[in-house]
């Protein structure tokens, strides 16, 4: 059974846990001198709750665990924070972090299904992952098991025609066990969100389509654990929790700046962002 | 005196009772379709099985998606939709859902080629093969009658990977045996010869055989093989062919580019390289009509399997 269940850190702990994944975060995309740090760091709270906060039931010793809650990312340009929970929770050495991106490293650019343990479907190619998961949900029903599914998208990703053809799907076959999560950093390789192609109503629109929805302050570990549990609660329809993020959050000069939703930072830039990181 | 084949169902349909069959016995087989489950008779599967048949409207990226959650999980999801549909606008959803994970996702992909007739361009499937066939590691079948559709069904079943079955609308002739072998990437030899070798595939079996038997009342003895599996194809076999009869007619339902005819030139140019003719639908879009009138405008018929007959043995 996974450890996450038995003991649960604190607050406080989790917020440790989040920022030596921040330090992860950095180090691994200045080692690669290539990588997404903006839409990386948006995202550490959301998958530091899922991880570490007693949420997905999983464990490293056996990622085909068939009965382990799958957690799909779909915005893959966003896993260097995914591999740092990995490593962290033991899936594969935190040595093994730093060849992200490296020729022979199983730490691929995207995540790439069947390539490292823990990974639950190949992603980048935005908007694929919540079609992914209606099929895990609806597998868990055929075979009697109580996984839940959880996928995290993200806003600018939801410009995607796909993810509405899901977000239909879903409700109509009641698939409660599935929880949609979107990291809402407001920003997309080209700009703001806002300025390209507003998604605005955006909780609305996921109520339109009969989804459960809760919008929550993303970097508040408390409220993400709380969306995450209300997630759990029974009812007919899947839930999508809206977390309003800071793109770049934890490392000021990246935080609302653009230029870092695709660029590493510099040998100075990464001892600046690590200084910030401190424990 | 033409050669006449008795005329059986559509592949379609001895898809969806082959579906029907192989879910009896394996609960792990599901079927997803986007609002042609009476066209692509998934609906055979469906109405037996609602708890495993997801109708889930006109949606072909997410049905591939779902289709690639299900795998993952075990499950051996077919999908049905028109090859058009299905190849085209499930493609991005195909390659990184189902070919680059390696998973268990069966395609079928009705109403192939331009024999669907009427509906026209936009439902014609023209360009699947090529698609299909540029997805590393999918199998690629286009089976001739509904009897090797049957063997197709359960052979993509028993193979563990991505495969695309192209179904047909029309009535398909038989061409072979009810217990017919089908292994997929063996090609079938339907008749034997030594003057030239027929590949065809699809409804162009058919016309192969009936090409064939003209040209013996000519004197000239044509091999013909049922290429059913474009990708892996049958290497062997064509070389074989190669140096025992030494020319090659290629017929297919498809465009000129990327289907039956490149995987035969591609082969036999790296094992025992011999002329080719091609008959298909050459680099263009074909038009609303009956199926046997497009055929015959578009040139894939009999008579055209014959004059690239003539043409490759004054080349040989």
């Amino acid at each position: 059974m996974a450890s996450a269940l038995s003991a649960v850190p604190s607050v406080h702990e989790l917020e440790g846990i989040a920022r030596s994944l921040r330090r992860h975060i950095v180090r691994m995309i200045a080692a690669a001198n290539s990588g997404h740090p903006g839409g990386s760091l948006s995202a550490v709270e959301i998958i530091t709750a899922l991880y570490f906060g007693g949420v997905l039931r999983h464990d490293p010793k056996r990622p085909d665990w068939p009965d382990r809650d799958r957690f799909i990312l779909s915005k893959g340009h966003g896993v260097p924070a995914q591999y740092a929970a990995l490593a962290e929770s033991g899936y594969f050495p935190v040595s093994e972090l730093t060849t992200l991106r490296q020729v022979n490293s199983r730490l691929q650019g995207h995540p790439v299904q069947g390539s490292l343990p823990g990974i639950e479907a190949s992603t980048g190619s935005l908007g694929q992952g919540l079609s992914i998961g209606i099929g895990h949900a609806i597998a868990a029903r055929l075979d009697g098991r109580h996984y839940r599914t959880y996928v995290l998208l993200g806003d600018g990703e939801c410009q995607e025609g796909q993810v509405w053809e899901a977000a239909l799907t879903a409700p109509n076959y009641e698939l409660s066990t599935l929880t949609a999560i979107v990291d809402v950093n407001r920003y997309q390789l080209d700009g703001a969100v806002e300025d390209i192609n507003s998604l605005e109503p955006f909780a609305d629109k996921w109520r339109a389509y009969r989804w459960h929805v809760l919008v929550i302050d993303g970097h508040d570990l408390v409220a993400v654990l709380n969306a995450l549990h209300d997630a759990r609660e029974p009812r007919d329809v899947p839930t999508c929790i809206l977390a309003r993020t800071v793109k770049g959050k934890g490392v000021t000069f990246m935080e609302n700046n653009n230029e870092f939703h695709g660029k590493a930072p510099n040998k100075e830039q990464l001892e600046v962002a690590l200084s910030q990181l401190e424990e | 005196m033409t050669l006449t084949l008795p005329m059986g169902r559509a592949t379609r349909e001895a898809y969806g009772d082959a579906l029907l069959e192989l879910g009896k016995a394996n609960r792990d087989i599901v079927a997803i379709d986007a609002d042609l489950a009476k066209s692509t008779f998934s609906w055979t599967f469906g109405k037996h099985y609602p708890e495993r048949f997801f109708n889930i409207g006109i949606q072909e990226a997410n049905m591939v998606g779902m289709a690639s959650g299900l795998a993952s999980c075990g499950k051996i999801p077919f999908i049905s939709s028109f090859a058009a549909f299905a190849l085209c606008k499930g493609f991005d959803q195909l390659r990184m859902g189902a070919a680059y994970p390696h998973l268990n996702v069966k395609v079928a992909g009705s109403h192939g080629g331009i024999s669907i007739g009427e509906d026209g361009v936009s439902q014609m499937s023209v360009e699947d093969v090529a698609l299909a066939c540029a997805l590393p590691g999918f199998i690629v079948c286009i089976p001739a009658d509904e009897h090797s559709m049957t063997a197709a069904v359960h052979a993509a079943v028993r193979h563990d990977g991505p495969v695309y079955l192209r179904l047909g609308r029309p009535k398909a002739p038989i061409v072979h045996q009810r217990d017919v072998r089908l292994e997929l990437g063996r090609a079938i030899q339907l008749r034997d010869g030594d003057g030239l070798t027929i590949v065809a595939n699809g409804l162009l079996v058919a016309q192969a055989l009936i090409a064939a038997d003209r040209l013996a009342e000519r004197g000239v003895e044509a091999r013909v093989l049922d290429m059913h599996t474009i990708k892996p194809i049958d290497g062997d076999a064509l070389a074989r062919a190669s140096h025992e009869t030494g020319a090659f007619v290629v017929a297919e339902e498809h465009l000129h580019h990327g289907g039956l005819g490149s995987a035969v030139a591609l082969s036999l140019a790296s094992t025992a390289p011999a002329p080719i003719e091609f008959v298909d639908l050459g680099d263009r879009y074909a038009e609303s009509g009956k199926p046997d009138d497009l055929l015959k405008k578009y040139g894939m018929t009999a008579d055209n399997i014959l004059a690239a007959a003539d043409r490759v043995l004054a080349r040989k």
